[in-house]
């Protein structure tokens, strides 16, 4: 064996200056309420490595061999992990079984439920996955509790972590709601341009059948405030009643309504009906809006326990995130107000594309098909 | 610090993109669809006697001997595939022994190879080191300690190795590794000349052996200005039919700066998986603008976000070469290749710091890599072109 040559030696080490993806399995659970969710994504060559999975031994791995085997590659994984509420051990039970792709390969989704003692407390994980076959395995667990995702890396060295759940206190609870109001308003296209369109005017008074530029800025400042303060007290009175379920409408009607909202406000810089008006414009459709921000909350997981909390934070974001956009709009369309460019390009142009795009959404959202990519 | 704050945009990022970890399940219909091709097939004979000898393992794993030889077969099997699942599946055979300080010679130095694959180079020397105070003529012990040493630019160490294997074999071996480290160090044409000899008299040199040879003329060649007798020795070296993932890395690289992209393709295609070699078969076909670059793109961002979920480090150099070529986000860029060029010290690693530090517009940030290049007399047109662009950059 000590008949390795330099060349092989040298010639290794070359190889080795460089990387490729190391096993890894992704572990996800969602805690809410006493119930732990899981799902683990296990790559099918660790598998076929601890197990085997291709049994006619050709080097595929197909959906059937897979599903022949999903009760040993439950129990062998389950028998890995442990999940622990309060240091009680919870009962681990395989419900599902799929497959996905990661960035190097196929991976077996492994879908369980906990049933743990006890209901609240700090949950601890063990994890003994693979270390034996490979020790540079890692676990990537990511742990999603009341809107809060806390993330760690198990690793021989480290198998076992506990998570506070508990120290996700009310106020980082809504520190995280705030956060995703925020990121919602950011992301939602569809609320900006409603917005938008809806200040664009703001800089101008409606004199006869003619715009003219406002003289002073407080003029402009207390249109503003008008119409976002219409928007959000709108959105926040529906916001709230769906959030605690007191009214549901169905997401596509919502959705379309939504579009159509913004068509509209857009639609009337192009050709005016309403010029002082425009806060009851705000009013009323961010009634409908509210239901659209209410359904993001729900996506985000409402925990029971501290709704008020979830409700208050997340409204609160959306505000901060708006008065941002607002903070920017605001000075400089007054600055701009009196040119030619904010007249046509800003005001008629901008109002006229925004009239497409939301004349294009509206039509996906009411017809179910797809128009934008 | 830094790291955590890497670590926060790219699992941000992926969250967003919905990449990483977070892609939605599917459950197939049809039984017989094909989710996963086994780079080993069950029939293959390297892969029945491993299997056999993993089993041995299993039935008796303090077994010193056996579990040298299914670690030696998996490390054999990483850097012919560049797969690091066989270096995790070696350093498992090696579990009993994993602290042991008393472990068998050949056990210690074994352990040192694999955390050089890691890129734990100081621990890696360390063990070598205990070997060699026990074995002081261990033959693959010096050519690993001179291979790690050049790789952390101590050319006086990794000389005085390469002259310490004249007591263990005949001149093929000691005289290569006397003229790779010349090579390196401003003395490349009679490097060529020297690796030729020795090319030349030891006509029965294994194939691995000659590859070794003919994949480092090929990259002197290069150096001192001759492209058509470099791509020769690179035909050469393919010519022998070694599974190499050096080679096809070098090799790709050397048609990538000589402007034959589609050749890169072609030679480069069936290896995506291979984080190495799918870097250079992207730039190639971003250089074609192919339209599998977007997907080839996308994959390896998937990777790096990947490794970084890990909190990998050792893939610095490309991703470093990716995000300058392909994201051109130099500044990230230049961050990676300064973090890398701490930890490693070869040629492409001064071209990537180099480069960011061009395209970032940091010529103070490339000062470690002229010193190196002053000092070494390392000779290569790409790099002192760069740093004569850096010191133009910074003025007088």
């Amino acid at each position: 064996m000590r008949a390795i040559v330099i060349a092989v030696v040298l010639f290794c080490w070359g190889a080795v200056a460089h990387a490729h993806k190391p096993s890894d399995s992704y572990l996800i659970l969602k805690v809410s309420d006493s119930r732990v969710e899981g799902q683990w994504d296990i790559a099918l060559r660790d598998l076929e490595y601890a197990i085997g999975l291709d049994a006619n031994g050709d080097g595929d791995i197909t959906w059937g061999e897979l599903s022949a085997r999903q009760g040993a590659v439950a129990s062998y994984a389950l028998a890995r992990l442990k999940v622990a509420v309060r240091g009680a051990a919870c009962t681990l039970q395989a419900t599902d079984h799929l497959v996905d792709q990661h960035s190097d390969g196929a991976y077996a989704v492994l879908r369980f439920a906990a049933t743990c003692p006890e209901a609240t407390g700090p949950l601890t994980v063990g994890y003994t996955l693979f270390f034996d076959l490979d020790p540079t395995h890692r676990g990537l667990a990511r742990i999603e509790s009341a809107g809060l995702t806390q993330t760690a890396v198990l690793s021989p060295e480290r198998r076992e972590q506990t998570f506070d759940l508990a120290a996700s206190s009310v106020w980082q609870q809504m520190w995280a709601y705030v956060r995703e109001g925020v990121w919602h308003i950011w992301i939602g296209f569809d609320h900006v341009l409603f917005l938008l369109s809806l200040l664009l005017p703001a800089v101008w008074l409606r004199v006869g059948r003619q715009w003219q530029p406002v003289l002073r800025f407080a003029t402009a400042f207390w249109d503003v405030l008008r119409v976002v303060t219409a928007f959000t007290v709108a959105h926040s009175i529906t916001l709230s009643l769906a959030a605690l379920q007191v009214v549901s409408l169905p997401s596509r009607l919502v959705e379309s309504v939504i579009a159509a909202s913004v068509v509209l406000a857009a639609l009337n810089n192009v050709y005016p009906v309403v010029s002082t008006g425009r806060w009851i414009m705000a009013f009323s459709f961010g009634l409908i809006h509210g239901f659209g921000f209410a359904s993001v909350l729900a996506d985000l997981g409402l925990p029971r326990g501290s709704l008020v909390t979830a409700l208050f934070g997340f409204n609160v974001g959306v505000e901060l995130g708006q008065l941002a956009i607002v903070a920017v709009f605001l000075p400089v369309a007054y600055a701009l107000r009196a040119t030619w460019f904010y007249r046509r390009v800003i005001f008629l142009g901008g109002s006229a594309a925004v009239v497409v795009l939301a004349g294009a959404w509206l039509l996906e959202r009411a017809l179910n098909i797809r128009l934008l990519s | 610090m830094r790291r955590s704050i890497i670590i926060t945009i790219v699992v941000l990022g992926s969250v967003l993109s919905g990449s990483v970890a977070y892609a939605a399940p599917i459950r197939p219909t049809d039984p017989s669809v094909v989710l996963e091709r086994l780079p080993l097939k069950r029939g293959d004979t390297r892969a029945a006697e491993l299997a056999k000898d993993r089993a041995l393992l299993a039935a008796q794993p303090g077994d010193p001997e056996l579990a040298l030889r299914v670690a030696e077969q998996y490390f054999d099997l990483a850097s012919a595939e560049g797969d690091p699942r066989y270096i995790g599946y070696a350093q498992a055979a090696l579990a009993p022994w994993a602290a042991d300080r008393g472990a068998p010679t050949d056990i210690l130095f074994m352990r040192g190879k694999l955390l050089q694959w890691r890129h734990d180079f100081r621990p890696a020397l360390e063990l070598f080191g205990q070997v060699l105070q026990r074995e002081p003529d261990h033959f693959d012990a010096l050519t690993w300690r001179s291979a790690v040493l050049t790789v952390l630019a101590d050319y006086e160490g990794a000389r005085s190795d390469c002259r310490a294997l004249k007591k263990t074999k005949g001149e093929l071996f000691w005289g290569s590794c006397l003229a790779y480290v010349d090579g390196l160090t401003g003395k490349a044409a009679a490097a060529e000349q020297r690796l030729n000899g020795l090319l030349a008299r030891h006509a029965d040199a294994s194939p691995v052996n000659r590859l070794w040879l003919l994949t480092r003329l090929a990259d002197l060649a290069a150096r001192l200005g001759r492209p058509a007798d470099a791509d020769r020795y690179f035909q050469r070296a393919l010519a022998l039919g070694v599974t190499s993932q050096y080679l096809l890395a070098n090799y790709g690289d050397f048609l990538i700066d000589e402007g034959r992209p589609a050749e890169a393709v072609a030679l480069l295609r069936d290896w995506s998986r291979s984080d190495v070699l799918l870097l250079r078969l992207t730039f190639a076909e971003q250089m074609l603008n192919a339209p599998e670059f977007k997907a080839h793109a996308g994959a390896l961002r998937d990777r790096f976000a990947a490794a970084a979920l890990r909190g990998d480090t050792l893939h610095q150099q490309e991703e470093s070469r990716f995000l300058l070529r392909v994201e051109r986000n130099a500044g990230r860029a230049l961050e990676l290749a300064v973090a890398n060029w701490i930890i490693q010290r070869e040629a492409y690693d001064a071209r990537i710091l180099l480069e960011a530090a061009v395209a970032a517009g940091r010529p103070d940030q490339a000062q470690p890599v002229l010193d190196w290049l002053a000092a070494s007399h390392h000779e290569d047109p790409h790099l002192t072109a760069l740093a004569d662009k850096l010191r133009a950059k910074s003025g007088p």
